[in-house]
């Protein structure tokens, strides 16, 4: 039996057209854009101003807080101006905009291809230089990685698990990066290990990857304490408190962190981020992108600099097919429609996945005839119906007792809807107007 | 390439494709089974049953949402053919045309639309418009015609009894069960395949099961409401059976008789009217039998599924609120 998580889940059609395929990195852009908010907590401070020459991986804007992140430039050239540009959000945002002059990179990046298994720092130096070099959550959540590497005062990680399911339909970034940067990973693995002080390392990959299983699993040994293990294919394994579940069998309990249950959860990506970090000096400033979808000529694992906009990777691709009727930046579950091409690629973007027209409108939208799927499928055990009808009805500050706030977001529950139900969207909407009212309690 | 138009919205951007039409279809579908049988054995009055019925439904919920609704028009999601369906499969096949076109207006117009159309309804649709008509027209509503082979020559056919009212009356008159099923015209067999007395698609086990795999396997219904309806009535009427069985008929004639397999696969599993956890669905289907058995066995009627499955559907709000699913991280270590 492969291990997985007992409650609810679906299994949306995998479509991993660019499995298998090379990471390529490509051309540099003329111009990028490098948002100032590209992770959770606060946006950082540019400290380059128009007119300023900056190299590939030098600071271009601070830390701002402890939940924030250092951003690097990602190419070389001179900074054009700092200004208010579209990105992935949706919104206007603060970016960097820095015109692209040849490619020269700071000194203190070790650019050779040696691999070295050198995990001789201590966990304070991992941490620092994690920090310095910006690293966030590259599994989308964008939470910066040093915060989850410091733990709190009293608790004692056991496990780290390196969480390399992608369980998103279409997204094979980290599938491919195992397989071409396996050992890096594990090395990776190991300093974050030494970081967090865990007893061991378990990395749950889902079994629709079973080359990557047998790669990783064969690297592993060569380590101590790492445990490669196989998960069901099943939306949303990749889910922090799903994962935990899954492997340990621990419950994160509601409104609970990870490391409540002893546990420390990474991305496969991150991990790999991280082992650049330390070992080769290297900022986050370029990540693993795929671009695929249903018409795209070339499905792809691209290597992209942070501030390159999307259409080059579509580009990349083969062109942006002549029925495009949605582009998402991320997987088909979770990921963001975007409402142009144009938006830059961040430290957040796993995916671009482009939607013909036929398959970027919602279903037809019926009453909810009550057939309690939602119910069924939904991984943390709520009611998304009740949810959505008692935020339809303005109920905001009852949904905290009907645990609104555990959800997650994964979007299992409108994926079975027969009734193309929006929930989701109402359920986001109780969700924020409830965080407003909790908010307003407090202070 | 330019892009004139992108469409956007929050995730998830996948869906899996079921919708409450395919749902629908699918219902009727499952039925098939039971209207071929209940067409070889009433002939032409099935097929004509049925169609008005269905006809009727149809023509109701349309004028209903064209006249005083001024919404969308829904009849295309194919909730009225179910409903319609239903109706014709819970009344005598030799029902007058007038009684069923009243009980598709009852079921329509009074069960469904003046809740708001699908999905808000608190009781079966076509479970109201039957109790309506039997409690209005009892006469022709208990007139059972005698089954026969293909009769298509639309004479009248002879009435007769159904099981349940043939051992409902033998036992009230103080007849003991097995000399009761001795001269019953009905073997068990007969009662399987659906040769006997009964509304036109209640009357065949086998077809019905057969409907209730195909749902089961579309995953239209879980086998939860089926199993603890039938499972309760097995024990209940077993435990009566076993104090004395003279004077109780046993679990096997109680399941396959009556409307008891037609409510259980069929008409409790409606979505829209059961509960939505699948704790609060066994609770449900354990009520059902309960109520059912008591309505055979001790009440004036022989049969009480149609009740009992609307006394709970009046329950399920109720066990929506008591009976939550199992939240994740309930249970705090240590």
């Amino acid at each position: 039996m492969l291990k997985t998580f007992p409650k609810g889940g679906v299994h949306p059609g995998e479509n991993k057209f660019s499995a298998g395929k090379p990471i390529e990195s490509i051309e540099l852009p003329k111009q990028v854009y490098i948002p100032v908010a590209q992770h959770l907590g606060a946006p950082s401070e540019p400290v380059v101003a128009k007119g300023d020459v900056v190299k590939t991986g030098q600071l271009i804007a601070k830390s701002t807080g402890f939940v924030s992140a250092n951003i690097h430039s990602s190419v070389s050239g001179k900074v054009l101006k700092i200004d208010k540009v579209l990105d992935t959000t949706g919104y206007k945002q603060t970016c960097i905009v820095i015109d692209v002059e040849g490619d020269e990179w700071i000194e203190t990046i070790d650019r050779s291809a040696e691999i070295k298994n050198n995990i001789d720092f201590s966990a304070e130096e991992i941490r620092s230089k994690v920090a310095e070099n910006g690293i966030v959550g590259l599994g989308g959540a964008t939470f910066p990685t040093h915060v989850k590497l410091s733990i709190p005062a009293g608790k004692t990680c056991k496990y780290l698990i390196i969480n390399a399911v992608e369980c998103e339909p279409y997204l094979t970034s980290d599938h491919q990066l195992m397989m071409e940067k396996g050992e890096e990973i594990l090395i990776g693995c190991k300093l974050i290990q030494k970081a967090i002080g865990a007893e061991k390392v378990i990395v749950g990959i889902e079994n629709n990857k079973p080359d990557a299983i047998k790669h990783m699993t064969e690297l592993s040994k060569k380590f101590e304490n790492i445990e490669v293990n196989a998960l069901k294919v099943k939306y949303p394994q990749g889910g922090e408190k799903q994962l935990i579940k899954s492997v340990t069998k621990r419950e994160v309990p509601s409104g609970g962190l990870p490391i409540d249950v002893g546990c420390v959860v990474q991305n496969v990506g991150t991990a790999f981020a991280i082992y650049e970090a330390v070992i080769k000096n290297k900022p986050l400033f370029e990540r693993v992108v795929t671009v695929t979808g249903k018409s795209v000529k070339n499905p792809s694992n691209l290597r992209a600099r942070i501030g390159t906009p999307i259409n080059m990777l579509i580009e990349a691709a083969g062109g942006l097919p002549e029925d495009t009727g949605k582009i998402v930046n991320g997987g088909p579950m979770m990921g963001k429609a975007v409402s142009t091409d144009k938006v830059p690629v961040t430290k957040g973007t796993s995916g671009v996945l482009i939607f013909p027209e036929s398959l970027a409108e919602r279903v037809e939208n019926y009453n909810c005839i009550r057939c309690g799927r939602c119910v069924t499928v939904c991984p943390m055990g709520l009611e998304p119906y009740l949810i959505k009808n008692m935020s339809a009805v303005k109920m905001y500050e009852e949904l905290k007792a009907e645990r609104a706030l555990d959800c997650m977001e994964c979007g299992s529950c409108v994926y079975v809807c027969p009734a193309g139900v929006p929930l989701l969207d109402y359920i986001r909407l109780g969700k924020a107007n409830l965080n407003k009212i909790l908010r307003a309690k407090k202070s | 390439m330019a892009i004139n138009r992108l469409t956007l919205s929050m995730s998830p951007h996948d869906h899996g494709k079921d919708s409450v039409k395919k749902i629908m279809f699918g219902v009727v579908i499952a039925m098939i089974p039971a209207l071929l049988v209940s067409i070889y054995y009433f002939g032409f009055d099935a097929i004509r049953v049925n169609l008005i019925a269905i006809a009727s439904c149809i023509f109701f919920e349309w004028l209903i949402q064209k006249l005083f609704l001024k919404g969308k028009i829904t009849v295309v999601d194919g909730s009225a053919i179910v409903t319609g369906m239903l109706l014709a499969f819970n009344v005598p096949s030799n029902l007058p045309w007038w009684i069923i076109v009243i009980g598709s207006l009852v079921a329509i117009g009074i069960a469904k639309m003046t809740f708001g159309g699908l999905g808000n309804n608190p009781f079966n649709p076509a479970l109201v418009g039957r109790v309506f008509l039997l409690i209005s027209f009892p006469v022709q509503m208990t007139s059972w015609p005698k089954v026969s082979v293909l009769n298509f020559a639309m004479t009248d056919a002879t009435t007769g009894a159904t099981p349940l009212a043939i051992v409902k009356e033998g036992l009230k008159n103080g007849e003991t069960f097995s000399s009761i099923m001795n001269n019953m015209p009905h073997s068990y067999t007969d009662m399987f395949i659906g040769q006997m007395g009964g509304s036109l698609g209640e009357i065949s086990a086998a077809a019905l099961i057969l409907g209730g795999l195909f749902m089961l396997f579309r995953k239209i219904i879980t086998w939860h409401i089926p199993v603890s309806i039938i499972g309760t009535v097995a024990i209940f009427t077993g435990i009566l059976y076993g104090i004395d069985p003279e004077k109780f008929a046993n679990p096997l004639f109680h399941i396959l008789t009556g409307g008891m397999l037609l409510g259980a696969i069929f008409m409790a599993t409606d979505m829209v009217t059961s509960p939505m956890t699948h704790k609060g669905m066994l609770i449900f289907g354990v009520g059902i039998g309960v109520i059912t058995v008591l309505i055979r066995v001790w009440g004036a009627y022989p049969e009480g599924m149609s009740f009992a499955i609307l006394i709970m559907n009046a329950f399920v709000p109720l066990i929506n609120k008591g009976f939550k699913p199992a939240r994740f991280g309930e249970i705090i270590k240590k």
